[in-house]
């Protein structure tokens, strides 16, 4: 859809705590347009906490249930079944977490959502880090990245959700970036339309995290997707399609940039280039990312 | 009205489908899995007609608790030991979130080594998370607190959850008769479910967000003043349930036999029903030994206790420790009659790990308290072999 | 709106729940109207709901609660908002 044909609107009011430039609000903005007002939120521990504002007011102008930072997956499931009873069937249930609260602390209360078949959307978005309790290294923080415990950058390479999602043979799973609103907006109108568990990702650039400027938040995602270090994709019923950019990388239309375009940009990848460039790590994350898409090729 | 003969566990299952829970979400653990075997027997049979969600954890199941009631139903779950230690985190954000979660705790030993066996440690140690906390000592008594719990949590001067405690295969799996009111007399007594406040489309509210220190600071006194009305409503509901049923396993006590007490025994769950046998026994040999079963632990009865320590000295019996101190109930019961009142309290340990205590142990532990023989926190019954 | 008797954390929608965000601004985003294509960039990838859009597609800037990002600036592909440092004088 074209962003002129997006609704008008709003859930998420203006003067909410995020920082300036913040991809999980504008995410926000988008998903919360596709879903309408219709939609019971469930929040765990991550930025969006903060981004509510203090009680007793709030920047949501949907129903949002906080819940503990590995709960948001069972606490849905409480709320679909709840509404189930209630007769509400076209009331949207939207899990809404960060990476942490995905990737890591609560991976097993999304897996189990997932394979009991809760009819709701798990949205994570991720932003590489534990950005709320102030830039620590999470399973999605890519490798070589400098957080405030991986001081000198991470050792380890990040999970692919993605996999691990794809495993529970869910009717639909997606990847999509912020800075590309109409693939965002699809994906959860799609996702919306679909009965059972659907689990869509959305990468969000941190500026804090990452180490840019907060008016560079959106070039930061498109970067992302140009370089291949993030991919847009759907997967319908085991199905696997390609959007966007990274459908035209994926066929071979055009080249994915060097990965290094995009990380020279970001502070957190700074000790690659000074004092010296570090060849051999930025040798060894272009070869990762080679990798992700030589499998990414032999899907089905 | 109908006979049930079955264990505390399958009373359990059935108190709690015929209170008409929208959502039970639960996971098993030895010794409840018969209670959560129960529900999904009634699933199959079309008499429960709820959601219930097989959760893969205790931590999920009280999570989906969390957000069912949010959403504006009623729930229930059940639980023991390890999975009440893994649900701490959610039990504390249930009571803050002021739900009236119903759940059945069976009363079981916390490892390491394993241990299914009955003590009260893993209640005793979520004591402080704001749940109203009921501790059943019959497969009867488990069937009307359950219902009356309902009416408890959902008190519109409450609006707490309630943790119902039994013991660990003493109850949770011994056979016993129990009456069944009908549906109707259910409904009559518990009538549908109306949320306090609810996550609502059309009234869009959001729960839990940040919270300065004074309004958090508010939200604590309220919960403190809900567990202070429920000392009155608690009794006033089993009076209720009473006058329909015809039973009243107490208020916050069960007094047996305290008229011309000397001595009362405090003691709690099956070994509260125990000590009945054991009063006999200790009244017949012209010892004045009255029983006082705690059933409410929390809100903790202060006023209670002290009151009947204007008639006697008391003697505790704890089923469980707070290692590094002394049993729980002890502890409470002393710190209630701080300058205002001079009675003895005598306390023991007893039947940790589900060691047995049969009547006649808690009678010696009783006339050994009269005689004033009993040490300072005494273990009973531990042997050096 | 329904206001709930029981005491826990339950928030009400507010515009300006943290304040006026406006405050925090140190860059200041102006739209030259002349310039303006309406393609609604800005309105979609403000992250503060701080871009109205107008009936026409025409655009305003909420000063209120723009916390002057810079991302409409940034993400204008006819130039038609440049940001320019608060106090300045316009």
């Amino acid at each position: 859809m074209a962003i002129k044909d997006m609704p008008t609107e709003e859930c998420m009011l203006p003067g909410n705590a995020s920082c300036p430039g913040c991809p999980a609000t504008m995410a926000l903005r988008i998903v919360l347009k596709a879903l309408g007002k219709n939609t019971v939120m469930t929040v765990p521990a991550c930025c969006t906490a903060v981004i509510e504002s203090l009680y007793p007011n709030t920047s949501f102008d949907v129903p949002v249930m906080n819940i503990a930072f590995e709960a948001a997956a069972a606490g849905a499931s409480g709320i679909e079944a709840a509404l189930r009873q209630l007769g509400q069937k076209d009331t949207t249930v939207l899990a809404w977490a960060g990476d942490g609260g995905t990737y890591d602390i609560g991976l097993q209360a999304l897996s189990g959502a997932l394979e009991r078949g809760t009819n709701f959307i798990y949205i994570c978005y991720n932003n590489q880090i534990y950005s709320n309790t102030g830039i620590q290294r999470s399973g999605a923080t890519p490798y070589a990245a400098w957080t405030t415990t991986t001081v000198g950058g991470k050792t380890e390479f990040r999970k692919e959700m993605g996999d691990i999602i794809r495993a529970h043979h869910i009717p639909y799973s997606a990847q999509t970036c912020i800075s590309y609103p109409e693939d965002l907006y699809a994906k959860v109108k799609k996702a919306k339309d679909i009965h059972g568990p659907k689990y869509i990702e959305i990468l969000a650039p941190c500026p804090p995290g990452w180490r840019f400027s907060m008016d560079k938040t959106v070039e930061m995602g498109r970067l992302a997707v140009e370089t291949g270090a993030w991919t847009m994709y759907e997967c319908e019923n085991d199905i696997m399609t390609f959007n966007g950019k990274s459908k035209l990388i994926l066929d071979k239309k055009i080249e994915k940039k060097p990965l290094e375009e995009w990380i020279k940009l970001q502070g957190r990848f700074s000790h690659l280039f000074k004092p010296k460039r570090d060849e051999e790590k930025l040798k060894l994350m272009q070869q990762h990312i080679d990798q992700i898409w030589e499998r990414y090729r032999k899907c089905p | 009205m109908t006979m049930m003969i079955d264990t505390g566990n399958y009373i359990a299952a059935k108190a709690a489908i015929m209170a008409r829970p929208a959502v039970v979400a639960a996971y098993p653990i030895t010794p409840q899995t018969t209670v959560v075997e129960g529900i999904a027997k009634y699933v199959d049979t079309g008499e429960y007609k709820g959601e219930y969600i097989c959760v893969e954890s205790e931590h999920s199941a009280m999570s989906a608790c969390i957000g069912a009631s949010a959403a504006g139903v009623r729930t229930f779950t059940a639980t023991s030991s390890h999975g009440l230690l893994l649900m701490h985190e959610m039990l504390h954000w249930a009571a803050l979130a002021r739900m009236p979660i119903v759940m059945c705790n069976i009363n079981r030993v916390v490892g390491p080594g394993w241990n299914i066996w009955a003590d009260q440690n893993d209640s005793i140690s979520q004591r402080d998370t704001g749940w109203i906390q009921i501790y059943c000592s019959s497969n009867q008594e488990i069937f009307d607190t359950v219902i009356q719990s309902f009416k408890i949590a959902e008190h519109e001067k409450i609006i707490l959850p309630v943790m119902i405690n039994y013991d660990a295969f003493v109850l949770s799996h011994t056979s016993m008769p129990a009456d069944i009111p009908t549906q109707k007399e259910i409904d009559d007594f518990l009538p549908a479910y109306k949320p306090h406040w609810k996550l609502d489309v059309n009234n869009p509210i959001t729960f839990g967000n940040i919270i300065a220190p004074m309004s958090y600071y508010k939200v604590r006194k309220a919960m403190q003043d809900a567990q202070e009305h429920a000392k009155t409503i608690i009794p006033k509901i089993t009076k209720e349930w009473e006058q329909t049923f015809k039973r009243n396993h107490g208020g916050l006590f069960e007094e047996y036999k305290t008229e011309d007490a000397e001595f009362i025994l405090i003691s709690s769950g099956a070994l509260g029903a125990e000590s009945k046998a054991a009063i006999d026994e200790l009244q017949k040999k012209g010892l004045k030994v009255g029983l006082a079963r705690l059933r409410v632990f929390r809100p903790f009865p202060t006023e209670e206790i002290i009151r009947l320590s204007k008639k006697a000295h008391l003697i505790v019996i704890d089923r469980n420790i707070s290692i590094g101190n002394e049993g729980a109930m002890f502890n409470e019961i002393k710190a209630a009659l701080y300058q205002k009142s001079d009675a003895k309290v005598i306390g023991y340990i007893a039947g940790l790990g589900g060691t047995d205590v049969t009547y006649k142990d808690i009678e010696k532990m009783c006339e050994k308290a009269v005689r004033g023989k009993t040490k300072t926190n005494e273990w009973y019954g531990l042997r050096e072999d | 709106m329904n206001k709930y008797q029981v005491v826990t954390t339950i928030s009400y929608p507010k515009p300006g729940a943290n304040g006026k965000t406006g405050n925090w601004r140190i860059f200041k985003p102006i739209l030259d109207k002349q310039k303006c294509v309406k393609c609604l960039r800005c309105w979609i990838f403000c992250p503060e709901t701080a871009i109205k859009r107008n009936k026409d597609d025409t655009i305003d800037i909420d000063y209120d609660y723009c916390k002057g990002c810079g991302i409409c600036a940034k993400e204008c592909t006819v130039k038609a908002i440049t940001m320019e440092r608060e106090g300045k004088q316009q």
